[in-house]
């Protein structure tokens, strides 16, 4: 992190919620990686963060990812890095997690499982939403 | 005539289309995120589970590993390495890919 | 992609003379990041880049600074998990420096 960027922690900003929205499988595209690259930034700015998981999104947090044949980085470990950034708030859909045959014992990190309706107001609530 | 399909079935129709427009005796090879429909528990297995009636279904291997998800593999479904994705497409003179 | 050849054997770095592979780094190339850096290594630099390969390994990502002294924190003690301690380390910043060492990507948010 640049020491800019780190003058700027303890400054007395302004707090927003910032949701961040995943919705695309791990791999098959960059959204997934990419998306979890701007969670890691937006860390660094003190933001009232909160990360979701719903669609193929679920499939971002899956255990036992073995990426070696494929020749990529395995980036769902850092997903359970995200708790030393203070990104603490992971919600994902139940419906979403029906749909594909998974519970939360399938998952690498720690979620809250919200139905349709709870993720509808908490999305309702944000000052931001970002998609992926 | 073997058919590549790499769309999540739960994110696109190309699965759907692709099993619906496949000649009997036809083979597919499901790869990246179109893995995910091979696996146990999700919405995809029923179509795959009936498709298997009429048709060869593969998927990748390593594609599997990479998601989490070589442990789910539907019965009847068969897993390929990349020697096995260059014999499929050897042994077919057509193939076509669902994008 | 520009090469550097350390004991003999030749390896790929970026245009800021990160190490392309991680697979690539052993002990004779971090004491050539190192001197490029013009940083002399004492067990307590070897202390913070092994634990920053650690933290790669586990996370595979290079930890923001904060993150990183937090970390440090927690499994050293807080005399060793602070800015001060590792910028005397560092001088150039532990993210930039002592990634570089540990032959890992520059740090995710650094800008």
């Amino acid at each position: 992190m640049s020491d800019m960027m780190d003058d700027m922690e303890g400054g007395e900003g302004v707090v927003k919620k910032f949701m961040f929205v995943n919705r695309k499988a791990p791999h098959g595209t960059i959204y997934a990686l990419e998306g979890l690259e701007v969670v890691l930034v937006s860390a660094a700015f003190d933001q009232d963060v909160s990360m979701v998981f719903v669609d193929d999104g679920v499939y971002e947090l899956i255990k036992g990812m073995n990426t070696k044949g494929i020749e990529v980085k395995d980036f769902s470990k850092t997903y359970r890095a995200l708790d030393g950034y203070d990104i603490e708030k992971l919600y994902v859909e139940q419906s979403s997690m029906d749909a594909r045959g998974l519970t939360e014992a399938d998952l690498i990190v720690d979620v809250t499982v919200l139905d349709s309706a709870e993720m509808a107001s908490l999305m309702a609530e944000q000052d931001v939403v970002i998609s992926y | 005539m073997l058919h590549i399909v790499n769309k999540s079935a739960t994110e696109r129709n190309s699965l759907e289309s692709c099993l619906r427009l496949a000649t009997k005796g036809s083979a597919v090879l499901l790869i990246e995120d179109a893995v995910y429909a091979v696996t146990k528990g999700g919405t995809a297995a029923a179509n795959i589970q009936a498709a298997m009636a009429d048709l060869q279904i593969y998927a990748l291997g390593p594609d599997l590993d990479a998601r989490g998800m070589s442990a789910r593999v539907l019965d009847g479904v068969k897993v390929v390495d990349y020697g096995g994705f260059v014999d499929l497409v050897a042994e077919n003179n057509v193939c076509q890919s669902w994008l | 992609m520009p090469m550097v050849e350390v004991a003999g054997k030749s390896f790929e770095v970026d245009e800021e003379g990160y190490l392309t592979n991680l697979a690539d780094w052993n002990q004779d190339i971090a004491g050539y990041l190192a001197q490029e850096e013009k940083v002399e290594m004492t067990d307590s630099h070897w202390e913070v880049v092994n634990f920053l390969r650690e933290y790669y390994e586990e996370y595979q990502i290079a930890p923001a600074v904060r993150v990183l002294t937090k970390a440090i924190s927690k499994k050293l003690g807080a005399e060793k998990g602070n800015n001060k301690y590792l910028y005397e380390l560092f001088p150039y910043g532990p993210a930039k420096q002592a990634c570089k060492i540990a032959g890992l990507p520059k740090p995710t948010g650094c800008i």
